[in-house]
């Protein structure tokens, strides 16, 4: 019940003494306050880092070949093998929860600058995928569109490029759909222009400077044939990507005859546990986070709890006389409580405002600035977060009235009344 | 309105302290009394326990009929607030309440709504002379003025006795009538009331003086206070 007498009551007692009080909510204000800062910063730090990976599914692995180190089947160790395309096809059908899966080849050349346009001309990696890789390793699409299922089967020669491939052979602003580039000597169309949604997760190279081809297309013209060294799949969210990884290494190894034990054939790994360790990083920077900003405000309430046993020592008079005339120990208490919990949740509350406050402005001044590498994003609490500490400002600011509320019961009026 | 049996109370310190040995006493509804007594006879602990403040060890005290022993704190505060009005010798008005808010502070734990509270503590400050001082705050108010706040706050619940410790201990000879005067009007008005003094001046102006000594009560001296001028200060 909202007792607007009772509040009144508690104000003129806190507002009595407006230093001894401020200085008391300082703790609780300043403990309140850190956490909101030093949670947000984390936010942001994790915000930025998770959109560093933004794009990346955390069901991929990536697989790449090597060479045996057993020998096997008559074959001797220290094999070079290669994998292809029905290889793919085969894992595919047969090992459950794969969504996607794409070869990432490239051609390699000795000229300099290998893509042409007009007068222009550029040095970019040149790279074959399936339509499918663009699921498992996500781009911005910023014009046209990625490569699909009929370039792929008729060999078309069309290709992405890169955003910055694209700025520096086009001018501002040209559309460069349909356009002819040369690519490593031979004539392709421009579909499309992409960019990378990270920096960080990259495989061969930036998208943003690489030109990329049909798989199909990019063997036969360059002559790689059906070799694919290295590929690329995602699993679906519920499956494990770690079992997977083990079901296509075995599968690879039983159809290339390779020892099943065999540990350099095929090396791999899934982004998984790199999330994982992301994941595991952060929770742990939270959790010193809270600690951190628990233990400050677990110092301010300490303070909050002393001054108000220094207030009811010096208040015996007063308490005793409340209590001569009426107060009952209900009352004494009921007051002593409120006056620790309006202290405290004041406090707390104007910390948390300053510091959503204060972090609402750094994430302004930082989303104004050019932020390709941002490493920090949206630095914030979440809505669970500030509700969380709010409650928490509110037991402790009970609780630090409780030895306090304890300590002025055990005054009797006649404590009070006796003249010393 | 008073009745005590045989009460006995001692303190047990490092040296066991009996104060009180066997007091009997009736005081009669709207009776004027005073209990006058040497420094450590016993007077200040007789006052406490009437006013429910200590607890006595054996005997038996009725208060408006009612017998008050092992009391929770709950009871003895809701008797207080109810049928006693205190008044001290340092006023302890509490210091960041206007005097209207002090007055009002009885009613509050009498839940009271707050317009009606403060309207009730006008009302009794006006009595008293001090409406234009209701907005003022204890420092700003001198001895009597302050006094007669207190006495105010006495009355303000409408007890049926009023417990005076030392009233006039802390004002000048002048002041001490004026509060005494006030004191016998609040008397005649019905209300009982028990003066602990040890100024003779002061005991000669109630009906009844009751001398303890050595926490005994030594004498009951029956006194008409209508001999004397209330209007002369006190010596």
């Amino acid at each position: 019940m909202f007792d607007f007498d009772g509040l009144k009551e508690i104000w003129q007692t806190i507002a009595r003494n407006k230093t001894r009080s401020l200085l008391t909510a300082f703790g609780v204000f300043w403990g309140v306050f850190l956490l909101v800062v030093l949670s947000s910063t984390g936010n942001g730090f994790e915000n930025g880092m998770m959109r560093q990976v933004e794009g990346v599914t955390p069901n991929t692995g990536l697989f790449f070949t090597g060479t045996t180190s057993e020998p096997y089947k008559g074959y001797q160790k220290g094999r070079n093998w290669s994998m292809n395309l029905s290889d793919l096809e085969v894992i595919k059908e047969t090992i459950p929860n794969i969504v996607a899966i794409s070869p990432e080849a490239s051609v390699w050349t000795s000229e300099d600058k290998n893509v042409v346009f007009g007068n222009r001309s550029g040095s970019y990696t040149v790279k074959g995928v399936m339509p499918e890789y663009n699921y498992i390793m996500k781009s911005r699409i910023l014009k046209g569109r990625f490569i699909n299922d009929s370039d792929i089967a008729n060999h078309r020669k069309v290709c992405l490029l890169g955003k910055r491939a694209y700025e520096e052979l086009f001018d501002k602003g040209e559309d460069p759909l349909g356009k002819m580039v040369r690519v490593n000597g031979l004539y392709f169309q421009v579909v499309g222009v992409v960019s990378t949604y990270n920096t960080s997760v990259q495989i061969n190279g930036s998208a943003d400077e690489s030109v990329v081809l049909p798989f199909t297309t990019m063997n036969q013209l360059f002559t790689q044939g059906d070799n694919i060294h290295f590929f690329v799949l995602a699993a679906s969210d519920d499956a494990s990507i770690a079992d997977i990884e083990e079901e296509v290494k075995q599968l690879l190894k039983q159809r290339h005859d390779i020892a099943p034990d065999d540990k350099t054939a095929i090396s791999s790994f899934n982004l998984e546990e790199v999330f994982k360790m992301f994941k595991g990083l952060f929770l742990g920077i939270h959790i010193l986070i809270w600690i951190v900003g628990l233990g400050t405000l677990l110092s301010g309430i300490i303070g909050v709890s002393n001054i108000m046993l220094v207030t009811v020592k010096e208040r015996t008079r007063e308490i005793g006389v409340r209590r001569a005339i009426g107060a009952k120990p209900k009352s004494i208490i009921k007051q002593v409580l409120s006056e620790s919990l309006l202290l405290t949740t004041l406090a707390g509350l104007v910390g948390l405002c300053i510091g959503v406050g204060i972090m609402a402005l750094v994430a302004t001044i930082t989303a104004n600035m050019p932020s390709d590498n941002m490493m920090f994003q949206d630095p914030n609490i979440s809505f669970k977060a500030a509700v969380a500490a709010t409650i928490i400002v509110i037991i402790s600011g009970l609780l630090a009235g409780v030895l306090p509320a304890w300590r002025a019961i055990q005054i009797k009026a006649i404590d009070a009344i006796r003249e010393e | 309105m008073i009745r005590l049996e045989n009460i006995n109370k001692t303190y047990f310190g490092a040296q066991p302290l009996h104060v009180l040995k066997g007091i009997n006493l009736n005081v009669e509804d709207g009776e004027m009394v005073s209990i006058m007594g040497a420094s450590g006879s016993g007077k200040s602990t007789l006052l406490n326990i009437l006013g429910i403040l200590d607890n006595y060890d054996t005997g038996d005290y009725y208060l408006n009929d009612k017998l008050v022993k092992d009391l929770t704190e709950n009871q003895a505060a809701e008797m207080r607030n109810q049928l006693i009005g205190f008044i001290f010798q340092s006023f302890n008005l509490i210091p960041f309440k206007t005097a209207m808010e002090n007055v009002a502070l009885p009613l509050y734990y009498q839940n009271v709504n707050r317009k009606k509270r403060n309207q009730l503590a006008l009302e009794y400050l006006e009595r008293f002379g001090l409406k234009e001082w209701a907005d003022h705050y204890p420092n700003e108010l001198s001895g009597g003025q302050k006094q007669r706040v207190s006495m105010a706050r006495a009355l303000v619940t409408q007890p049926k006795i009023i417990l005076a410790d030392e009233p006039t201990g802390a004002l000048d000879s002048k002041t001490s009538a004026e509060v005494m005067q006030i004191l016998r009007e609040v008397n005649q008005s019905g209300i009982t009331m028990v003066i602990v003094t040890h100024e003779r001046g002061i005991a000669l102006r109630t009906n009844k003086i009751i001398h303890l000594k050595d926490g005994v009560i030594e004498s009951i001296e029956t006194n008409n206070p209508d001999q004397i001028d209330f209007n002369q200060e006190i010596k």
